[in-house]
C-alpha cells in the first residue's frame, strides 16, 4: 500500500522543502533591511514592473474594445454632469427676469420651484459627500477582479496575465505579508512589555524609540508599502500635534514608520487592547476607557498635559474622525485645535493604481479589509510634511481647524469639503434646511423678517461647522477606525440574528 | 467581486434606454454607476431611504417632493428604468430633436414635459388640479417657519387669482403652461450631462 505513495511522498517534500527556503530567505531578505533600517530598493523595482504590466493591460482593453466596436467604462473623472454655482438669490432673480412685474408686495413666481427641483436632481446625480465614502474609481485596470468594470473587453492573453497575478498575489504575497506582519506585531508586544521593565530614562526612551521604528518597519514590509517622504524638515517635533488626513487605518503604520509619535484612541478588548497595553508600557500613548471618551474635558486635559511635557512624543490625530476615501478632506472636529500648542499638518496621498487602501468600514470588516491590503499589489503613497502652524490673533478653534484643512487639501491634491465626515453613518440635521428656507424666504419678502442674529455669512454653500449630524455623541478625539471596527462587530452579529447575510462572490 | 457598473448591465438594456430616454451609451453606464453606489441594499432597486441619504437632498427644501417624482404612484422601489426615465426629463433640449419624426411620441425632455414634471411638484394629490391647499403646503415646505399664515395665505391667493382663468379656484396644467409662458424652462430645468 505504502509502495505508490513513495513517489509523491517524494515530490511533496520536495515542494514544501523548495517553498520553505523561497519563503525563509525572502522573509531574511526583507527583515533584516527592516530591523537595521536601510531599504535594498526591491520594492521601488517592483513598483515600476507593475506600472509597466498595468499600461499594456490598458493598451489591450482599449484594443480589444475598439474590435468590438464597443466603449471601454471610464469612470467620471471629470463628473457627471457640469453644476453651475450659482447662489440661491442669484438663480431666483434670473428666474424672475424672464419677464415679470415689479412690486414691493412678496413676489412669489410659480417658477421658483424649479430651482429646488434642479438643484435636487444635481444633487441626486452627483453630490460632493456620498461618493467620498465608497473606493475611488481608476483609469485604467490594475489587475484586480475588485477595479474591474469591463470584463467584457478581457482578451485570452490578460486572462492568463491576470490568472498569473493572482496566483502570485494570493500564495506568494498574501503568505509572506501574514508571517511578516504577525512577526512585526508579536515583536512590538515583546519587546515593548520587557522594554517597561526598565526604569525611565534615558535608555528606556532610546531603546522604545527603536523598537517603536523598528516593528512599524517590519509592519510597513508587510503591505508593501512604499512610502515617499516629502519635506522632511517639517516632521513633528515633541510638545506639538500631528494632524493628518483620514483614508485606513494603516495611516497611523505609515507615519509611525518615519517617526516616533503617540497615539490617542479608545482601548479595545482582544488582540488591539493587547497590543495597545503593551505598546503604553514603554512609552507614553493616551489610551481612553470607553466612559472617558465622551468626556470632552477629561480628554482635553489629557491632550494638554501630554502636550506641556516637552519629553513626550507629537500626538497623532485624524481630525476628520472618519476614515475617507482619499479624494477630499472633510470637516476637522475642532477639539484638537482648541489646546494651542503648534499643530503640525501631514498630508497623505495614496496612489489607487497599486491598491485601493480605503477602508469602506460600512462594507468590510477589519480582517477583509487587512486581507484585500495584504493581497493588492502594493501601497504606494506620499507623505508631505507641511509647516507647523499655531492659532493666530483673533481667531477661533473652527477657523484655525479649516485653515489647516486647507492647506492639507490643497499640498495632496484634495478635494476641500465642509461636510462632516460622520454624515457616512449619521443624518444631517434639519437646521441646514432652515437655513436653505430661510435664505429663500428672504427673498420673497425682503430683508425685513432679519432677526437680531449674526450671521456673517449668507452664502448657502456656508455650513456650520459643530454637529451637522443629528444626536451624535461627542468623538472629537478616537480615530475613528477603531471605533468602526467594534461597531462593525456589533452590526454584524445583530445582522446574524435578524436576516441572511448577502453572500458576496 | 467584479461585478461592477457595465458588467451587470446588459446592451440590449442600455441600447432600450438609449431609445427612450436620449443619453448617450457612456452617459447610462456612469449613471448605473451612480444608481449601483445609492444602492446600499445592492437589490437593484433605491427606496426612498436611499435618496434621503444625500445630505445635500435632505437639506433641500423640497427634497421629499423631488424623491417622490421618482416613485410611481403608490410603489416604494424605483428600478434603474423608471430612474433614468425621470432623469430623462433633464435632459438638455438639442436642436435636432425637433426636426425629429413628428410620429414618435413626444421625448420626455421636450418643454412640455418639463413643465409637467415641475406642475406634479405642486400637485400633492396627483389629480391634476393645484388647488389653494396644495400651493400652501408647497410654499410651507419653501419657506418654513419664516413667513406668516396669513402672508402665505395671501401669497397663494394672490397667484391663484394670477392664474386661474376658468374660475375653479385652482391652477390646471393648461393654466400653468400659460403662467410659465416667458420663463426659460429649456434651460432652468436641464441639467449638463457630460459626455
Amino acid at each position: 500500500m505504502g509502495w505508490f505513495l513513495l513517489p509523491f511522498d517524494n515530490l511533496l517534500c520536495i515542494v514544501l522543502g523548495i517553498s520553505f527556503t523561497v519563503g525563509f530567505s525572502s522573509l531574511l531578505v526583507i527583515v533584516v533591511p527592516a530591523v537595521l533600517g536601510v531599504s535594498i530598493g526591491i520594492r521601488r523595482l517592483y513598483m515600476k514592473s507593475l506600472l509597466k504590466v498595468f499600461e499594456w493591460a490598458t493598451v489591450r482593453m482599449e484594443r480589444g474594445a475598439k474590435e468590438k466596436n464597443q466603449h471601454l467604462y471610464k469612470p467620471y473623472s471629470n463628473g457627471i454632469i457640469a453644476k453651475e454655482l450659482s447662489s440661491l438669490e442669484q438663480e431666483i432673480q434670473e428666474l424672475r427676469a424672464s419677464g415679470t412685474t415689479l412690486s414691493s408686495e412678496p413676489e412669489f413666481e410659480m417658477a421658483d420651484i424649479m430651482y429646488f427641483c434642479r438643484r435636487g436632481v444635481e444633487s441626486i446625480v452627483d453630490d460632493e459627500v456620498t461618493k467620498r465614502f465608497s473606493a475611488q474609481e481608476l483609469e485604467s485596470w490594475n489587475l484586480l477582479t475588485r477595479s474591474n468594470f469591463n470584463a467584457r473587453h478581457i482578451s485570452l492573453r490578460l486572462s492568463v496575465l491576470w490568472g498569473l497575478g493572482l496566483f502570485i498575489r494570493y500564495s506568494f504575497l498574501l503568505p509572506l505579508r501574514v508571517t511578516l506582519a504577525a512577526s512585526g506585531i508579536g515583536l512590538l508586544v515583546v519587546l515593548t512589555t520587557i522594554v517597561g521593565f526598565i526604569p525611565s530614562g534615558w535608555l528606556r526612551t532610546y531603546l522604545s524609540e527603536k523598537i517603536h521604528l523598528m516593528s512599524y518597519r517590519i509592519c510597513v514590509r508587510s503591505l508593501t508599502a512604499i512610502i515617499t517622504y516629502h519635506n522632511s524638515e517639517n516632521k513633528p517635533k515633541n510638545g506639538g500635534i500631528c494632524v493628518a488626513n483620514h483614508t485606513t487605518p494603516i495611516d497611523v503604520i505609515i507615519l509611525a514608520n518615519d517617526g516616533c509619535y503617540s497615539m490617542v484612541g479608545q482601548i479595545h478588548g482582544g488582540l488591539i487592547g493587547v497590543v495597545q497595553r503593551a505598546m503604553v508600557k514603554s512609552s507614553p500613548h493616551i489610551w481612553f476607557e470607553r466612559s472617558e471618551v465622551k468626556d470632552r474635558h477629561l480628554v482635553a486635559e489629557r491632550l494638554s498635559n501630554h502636550v506641556a511635557d516637552k519629553t513626550k512624543h507629537p500626538i497623532l490625530i485624524f481630525p476628520e474622525g472618519t476614515c475617507i476615501n482619499n479624494t477630499s478632506v472633510m470637516m476637522f472636529k475642532k477639539g484638537s485645535f482648541e489646546i494651542g500648542c503648534t499643530v503640525y499638518p501631514v498630508a497623505i496621498k495614496y496612489d489607487p493604481r497599486f491598491g485601493d487602501a480605503f477602508w469602506n468600514s460600512s462594507k468590510f470588516g477589519m480582517v477583509n479589509y487587512l486581507l484585500r491590503m495584504m493581497s493588492s499589489w502594493a501601497i504606494v503613497c506620499s507623505v508631505w510634511y507641511l509647516p507647523p502652524m499655531s492659532r493666530e490673533e483673533g481667531e477661533d478653534a473652527v477657523q484655525f481647524a479649516n485653515r489647516v484643512k486647507a492647506a492639507i487639501a490643497t499640498q495632496g491634491g484634495l478635494v476641500d469639503l465642509l461636510w462632516d465626515g460622520g454624515l457616512k453613518r449619521g443624518k444631517v440635521k434639519n437646521t441646514f434646511k432652515e437655513e436653505q428656507q430661510k435664505l429663500y424666504s428672504k427673498v420673497l419678502v425682503g430683508d425685513q423678517e432679519d432677526q437680531g442674529e449674526d450671521r456673517p455669512q449668507e452664502d448657502e454653500e456656508e455650513l456650520e461647522e459643530e454637529d451637522q449630524i443629528e444626536d451624535r455623541p461627542l468623538e472629537d478625539y478616537t480615530p475613528r477606525p477603531l471605533e468602526d471596527c467594534s461597531l462593525r462587530l456589533q452590526e454584524e452579529e445583530e445582522e446574524r440574528g435578524s436576516e441572511t447575510p448577502m453572500k458576496d462572490q | 467581486m467584479g461585478s461592477r457598473a457595465s458588467t451587470l448591465l446588459r446592451e440590449e438594456e442600455i441600447e432600450e434606454i438609449k431609445k427612450e430616454t436620449g443619453f448617450s451609451h457612456s452617459q447610462i453606464t456612469r449613471l448605473y454607476s451612480r444608481f449601483t453606489s445609492l444602492d446600499k441594499g445592492e437589490n437593484g432597486t433605491l427606496s426612498r431611504e436611499d435618496f434621503q441619504r444625500i445630505p445635500e437632498l435632505a437639506i433641500n427644501p423640497l427634497g421629499d417632493r423631488i424623491i417622490n417624482a421618482f416613485f410611481p404612484e403608490g410603489e416604494d422601489q424605483v428600478n434603474f428604468r423608471g430612474f433614468m426615465r425621470t432623469l430623462a426629463h433633464f435632459r438638455p433640449i438639442e436642436d435636432n430633436e425637433k426636426n425629429k419624426d413628428p410620429i414618435a411620441s413626444e421625448p420626455l425632455n421636450s418643454r412640455s414635459n418639463k413643465l409637467l414634471f415641475a406642475f406634479r411638484l405642486y400637485d400633492l394629490d396627483r389629480d391634476d388640479k393645484i388647488s389653494r391647499d396644495e400651493l400652501l403646503q408647497v410654499l410651507r415646505m419653501m419657506v418654513g417657519v419664516n413667513i406668516s399664515d396669513e402672508q402665505l395665505g395671501s401669497i397663494a391667493d394672490r397667484t391663484i387669482q394670477e392664474a386661474d382663468q376658468n374660475g375653479d379656484n385652482s391652477i390646471s396644467f393648461n393654466e400653468f403652461i400659460k403662467v410659465l409662458e416667458k420663463v426659460d424652462v429649456e434651460q432652468k430645468m436641464s441639467i449638463r450631462f457630460l459626455h
